[in-house]
C-alpha cells in the first residue's frame, strides 16, 4: 500500500477549478516528481496536500489515516512537511529562529536536527543569528529546507525549489536530496526544471491544465511524450 | 522645582498608561486586532478584583493573584470562540463585535454594581511615599512604573527567548506558513488573548488602587492604551511605554497649567506626534 | 425583463421589478409622512422625528464604514459641532435657527477637513479610534465655550424659538402652541433630510463614483490599478457624511433646544445605537439602516424602561448578527427573496449571457 496518495483529487479556488480528479502515489522511500507548465495545477496539488487548501472531498490518504480534509497543522503533526513555492521564511526570525520553528507541531525522532541540518548546509551555522530575508536565494531555499526537516518528516513536499536560483545554486541544493532520501523521508518534488526533476525522481508525473496527462520511471519516458504531456499534444 | 515634580509625576503615571496599553499592543501585534473592548476589560479586572477582596478580605495584590487566572481563563475563551470567527482580511466584523463587547460589559458592569465609584483597598500604600532629592514619590505610582517596565522586560523575554514568541512572532508574520509548521493560528491567538489578559490585570490593579472607577471609564482608558501604543510605534513594546511617559507628562502638565486641560493636554500630545511622525517615534523595520 | 431574446441587444440595467414597485410605494409613502402632523399626535410626531434622524445618521454612517470601508467611531463628533454651530450663531449672532442649521453642516464639513488630515494617517481599525479622539478633543474644546454654557451647556434663546420661521404659519395652520409647531417644522425639515438623503446616496452609488466607491471597497490595490483614486474617494465620502451628519445634530438640538457637550457629544447616542442600527438591518445596503432603524425603535419602545438590559440586548443581538449574519436582516431577506428595493448592481441583460445571468439577481 502507498505511503501517500490522492483519490480523484480535485480543488476550487471559489468558482475556479483548478484540479480534476488527479490520482497520484507515493511509496515509503521514494521520490516522485510533478513536472508541468506554469498553471497545471502543481502548487495547488502540494496545497492540497498539505492542507493549507481545504479539500471539499477527503481525497488524500495517508499511511492508513484520511487526511484530505484536516488543516495544515494537524497534517504537519503526522508527519507531512512542506518546503513552501517561494521559500516563505519568516522575516521576525533569525535563521536559527527560522530552523527552530520547524519543530513547533511536532518532532518526530529521526536523523534531523540543528546540527545534523546544519552539517547538510554549513553556511547557515555561520549565517544563524542572521534574519531569515537577508540571506541570498539560496541560502534563504537551504532554510526553507533545514526549516521542514527538522520536524523528521516521513513525506517531504518541495514546490519549486529551484525557482529563480542560478543553476550552480541548483545543483548545490540538490545534492542534499539524496542525504534527505537516505535519511528515511519520501519526497515529492515539484518541478519547473525537467532535467532535474529526472535526475532525482523514481517516478515522473506530468500535470495540465489540472490533470495527470503522463506518468512513469525517468527510463520509460521520452522527450517527445513528455513535450506532449507538457503542452499538449496537438501543439 | 514644582515643574521637575509635576513632570516626574507624568513619568509615573505614564506606567499606568503603558500597562493599560502593553495588552493592546500584544493583541495587535500578532492577529491586526484592534479590541474595542480593551477599557472595559480593565475596568472588568478592576470589579473582579473589588469583588474577591470584599468577599475574602484579602489584600487587593493577593486578589489579583486569584483574578489573574480567571481572566486568563476569560481571554482564551473570548478569542476562541467569539473573536476567532471573525478575524479575518475584513476590519468591519471584529471592530464591531468588540463594539459590542464594550457596551454589553460596560451595561453588566452598571447593572451588577452600580454607577458609583468605587476604589480598591490600599491601606497605607495608598498616602506612602519616598523622598529623593527633595522630591517626594508616591510608593504606589512607584510600584505601577516598575510593573511595566517588568511587563515589558516579560514580554519581550517570551517573544524573543521561548517557543511560543517564536510561534507568535512566525503567525504574526505569515498565519498559513506558520500553519505549515503545525502551529494552530487559532489556538496562538487564544494564548496572546490570554496573556494579554494578564496584564489587563495587573493594569486593573493598579487602577483600582490609585483612583476611583465606575463602569463608564473604560472607553477613556482604551483611548490612553491606543494613544501609547501610536506614539511609540506598532510593535514596539518599549516605544509602548515611551508613549504611555509622553501622555503621562503632557496630562500632569496640563493639569498644572489648569486642572480641566488634562485630557485635553494628552489627546493634544497624541495629536502632535501623529503629525509629525505618523508612524510613531520607535517604528518597527519591518511592518 | 422576462421578455428578452437572443436578439435583444446587451444592455446594462440596475432597476428591477422590486425596485419599480418600491419606487411607487416610497412616493406614497412620502406623501403620507408629509400630510402626518394633520392627524398624529404630537407624541407620533416627536417619534417619528427620532426615527427619521437616526436613519439619516445610520445612512451617512452606512456611506462611511459600509461602502467607504472608514469605520468612524467619532461621528459625534459632527452631530455635536453641527448643533453647536447652530446654537453658536442663533445666540450670538442672532441668525434664525433655520439658516443656521445649514450653517451646522458647513462648519461640520469644515471639522472633518483637519479630522481627516489627521485620521486618514492610521491604518483600518486605529482610524477608528483615532476618529474618537479627535471626537473627544472635540467635546473637550467646546466644553471651554462659555457662551454657549461651557460644561454645563444652554438652551435656545425663547425668542428665537418663538420667532421661528414658518411657526407663525404651521401654528395657525394646524392650531397648536409655539413648542408643537417647533416640533412639526423640525419634523417636515427631517422627512426632507431623510428623503434627500436617500435619494442622495442612492443616485451616488449608481453614478460612476459610486462604482469607483464599491471597488475601492473591495479591493485597494486593484482600484488603484484601474484608475479610482482611492484617497480622493475616501476624501468625498468622508466629507460628505460630516455634512449631512452636521445638519442632522443641527436640526436634532432644534427640537430639543437645550445642549450639552455630554449630550451633543456622545459616542452611545450618536455612534454607538447607529452602528447597532446598521449592523442589524445590513451593512453595506441602503435598505439595512431603514430595517435597522424600525428594528431599533421598536426595542427601545418595549424595552427602555430596563435601561442596562436593554443596552446589553443591543450588544448581544450586534454580537449575534455580526458572528452568524454579517449581512444583517436585510441580508437574510434578500438572501432568501432575491429583493432588492435599491439595486446598484449593474446586471447585463440581452444576448446570450445575458439570459443567463438574469433570473439570479444574486450573481455578483
Amino acid at each position: 500500500m502507498a505511503l501517500l496518495a490522492t483519490h480523484k483529487l480535485t480543488a476550487h479556488y471559489g468558482d475556479f477549478q483548478a484540479l480534476f480528479g488527479v490520482d497520484i502515489t507515493l511509496d515509503e522511500g521514494e521520490t516522485i516528481a510533478i513536472i508541468g507548465a506554469n498553471g497545471a495545477g502543481k502548487t495547488t496539488l502540494m496545497r492540497s496536500i498539505a492542507g493549507t487548501l481545504i479539500n471539499e472531498e477527503p481525497s488524500v490518504t495517508f499511511s492508513d489515516s484520511v487526511i484530505g480534509n484536516r488543516p495544515a497543522d494537524e497534517i504537519m503533526a503526522m508527519g507531512i512537511a512542506m518546503v513552501p513555492e517561494g521559500r516563505r521564511l519568516f522575516p521576525s526570525l533569525s535563521v536559527e529562529e527560522n530552523l527552530l520553528i520547524g519543530t513547533y507541531g511536532r518532532q518526530h525522532s529521526g536523523h534531523w536536527n540543528l546540527q545534523t541540518v546544519y552539517e547538510l548546509f554549513p553556511i547557515l551555522k555561520e549565517r544563524r543569528a542572521n534574519p531569515g530575508t537577508a540571506l541570498s536565494g539560496g541560502q534563504q531555499q537551504m532554510v526553507a529546507i533545514g526549516r521542514a526537516l527538522m520536524s523528521n518528516p516521513r513525506v517531504l513536499l518541495c514546490d519549486e525549489i529551484s525557482l529563480g536560483l542560478a543553476p550552480v545554486v541548483i545543483r548545490d541544493i540538490y545534492k542534499a536530496v539524496p542525504k534527505i532520501k537516505e535519511a528515511g523521508a519520501s519526497l515529492i518534488v515539484v518541478e519547473q526544471d525537467i532535467g532535474q526533476a529526472m535526475q532525482v525522481a523514481d517516478r515522473v508525473y506530468c500535470m495540465m491544465e489540472g490533470r495527470v496527462t503522463l506518468s512513469g520511471t525517468p527510463d520509460e519516458l521520452s522527450r517527445e511524450a513528455i513535450h506532449d504531456a507538457y503542452f499538449g499534444a496537438a501543439v | 522645582m514644582i515643574w521637575v515634580d509635576t513632570i516626574l509625576q507624568g513619568i509615573l503615571l505614564g506606567g499606568l498608561y503603558a500597562l493599560f496599553a502593553a495588552g493592546l499592543s500584544l493583541v495587535f501585534g500578532i492577529m491586526r486586532l484592534v479590541n474595542l473592548a480593551h477599557g472595559d476589560l480593565i475596568v472588568l479586572g478592576a470589579y473582579l478584583i473589588l469583588l474577591l477582596v470584599t468577599m475574602t478580605g484579602l489584600s487587593p495584590f493577593l486578589a489579583a493573584a486569584i483574578a489573574i487566572p480567571l481572566m486568563f481563563m476569560l481571554g482564551y475563551g473570548l478569542q476562541k470562540f467569539m473573536l476567532n470567527r471573525v478575524l479575518g482580511d475584513d476590519i468591519l466584523p471584529p471592530l464591531l463585535v468588540t463594539f459590542g463587547l464594550s457596551v454589553v460589559l460596560q451595561n453588566a458592569l452598571l447593572e451588577g454594581f452600580s454607577a458609583d465609584s468605587q476604589r480598591l483597598p490600599a491601606g497605607t500604600l495608598s498616602t506612602a511615599s519616598v523622598e529623593v532629592a527633595g522630591i517626594n514619590l508616591g510608593v504606589l505610582p512607584l510600584l505601577t512604573f516598575a510593573s511595566a517596565v517588568l511587563v515589558i522586560v516579560g514580554l519581550n523575554q517570551l517573544f524573543y527567548r521561548t517557543s511560543l514568541g517564536r510561534a507568535f512572532r512566525a503567525t504574526s508574520d505569515d498565519a498559513t506558513t506558520a500553519s505549515l509548521m503545525g502551529i494552530k493560528p487559532a489556538s496562538i491567538f487564544a494564548k496572546a488573548t490570554s496573556i494579554a489578559m494578564i496584564i489587563v490585570t495587573i493594569a486593573a490593579l493598579y487602577l483600582g488602587m490609585r483612583s476611583n472607577f465606575d463602569p463608564n471609564i473604560g472607553p477613556a482608558r482604551l483611548i490612553y492604551a491606543f494613544e501609547a501604543v501610536i506614539i511609540g510605534g506598532l510593535g514596539s513594546l518599549w516605544g509602548t511605554l515611551a508613549g504611555g511617559i509622553i501622555i503621562g507628562v503632557a496630562q500632569t502638565v496640563g493639569a498644572a497649567i489648569n486642572p480641566e486641560w488634562q485630557i485635553l493636554a494628552g489627546h493634544v500630545a497624541f495629536l502632535i506626534v501623529l503629525l509629525i511622525r505618523p508612524r510613531g517615534l520607535f517604528p518597527r523595520a519591518v511592518d | 425583463m422576462a421578455d428578452q431574446t437572443n436578439t435583444t441587444p446587451y444592455a446594462a440595467h440596475t432597476g428591477t421589478n422590486a425596485s419599480r414597485v418600491a419606487g411607487v410605494l416610497a412616493l406614497g409613502l412620502i406623501v403620507v409622512l408629509v400630510a402626518l402632523p394633520a392627524f398624529a399626535s404630537r407624541s407620533l410626531i416627536q417619534d417619528m422625528f427620532f426615527i427619521l434622524t437616526m436613519l439619516v445618521l445610520a445612512q451617512f454612517w452606512n456611506l462611511l464604514a459600509g461602502y467607504g470601508g472608514l469605520v468612524s467611531i467619532g461621528q459625534q463628533a459632527f452631530v455635536g459641532i453641527g448643533a453647536y454651530a447652530m446654537f453658536g450663531v442663533v445666540i450670538l449672532a442672532g441668525l434664525d435657527p433655520i439658516p443656521a442649521i445649514l450653517l451646522g453642516g458647513v462648519i461640520a464639513v469644515l471639522l472633518a477637513i483637519p479630522t481627516a488630515f489627521f485620521a486618514f494617517r492610521l491604518q483600518g481599525a486605529y482610524f477608528a479610534i483615532g476618529t474618537w479622539v479627535i471626537a473627544e478633543v472635540v467635546r473637550l474644546v467646546v466644553s471651554q465655550w462659555q457662551a454657549v454654557g461651557g460644561g454645563t451647556g444652554t438652551s435656545l434663546p425663547r425668542s428665537a424659538t418663538r420667532e421661528l420661521w414658518f411657526a407663525d404659519a404651521i401654528e395657525n395652520l394646524f392650531g397648536v402652541r409655539s413648542a408643537a409647531a417647533r416640533d412639526i417644522l423640525s419634523y417636515w425639515l427631517a422627512v426632507i433630510l431623510a428623503v434627500a438623503t436617500i435619494g442622495g446616496i442612492y443616485w451616488l452609488l449608481r453614478t460612476r463614483r459610486g462604482l469607483a466607491l464599491a471597488a475601492v471597497r473591495d479591493n485597494i490595490e486593484a482600484a488603484k490599478s484601474v484608475g479610482v483614486d482611492a484617497t480622493r474617494m475616501k476624501w468625498i465620502v468622508f466629507l460628505v457624511a460630516a455634512f449631512g451628519t452636521g445638519l442632522t445634530g443641527a436640526l436634532i438640538y432644534l427640537q430639543k433646544a437645550r445642549i450639552s457637550p455630554d449630550a451633543a457629544f456622545s459616542v452611545q447616542d450618536w455612534t454607538a445605537y447607529v452602528i447597532f442600527i446598521v449592523v442589524i438591518g445590513g451593512i453595506g445596503t441602503i435598505e439595512g439602516p431603514i430595517i435597522g432603524v424600525l428594528v431599533f425603535f421598536i426595542l427601545q419602545s418595549l424595552l427602555a424602561d430596563y435601561g442596562t438590559w436593554y443596552l446589553m440586548l443591543l450588544g448581544v443581538i450586534g454580537i449575534i448578527i455580526m458572528l452568524f449574519a454579517p449581512r444583517g436582516l436585510w441580508g437574510l431577506i434578500s438572501d432568501r427573496t432575491g429583493v432588492e428595493l435599491f439595486p446598484v448592481r449593474r446586471r447585463l441583460t440581452g444576448g446570450r449571457l445575458g439570459q443567463q445571468k438574469s433570473p439570479n439577481n444574486k450573481t455578483e
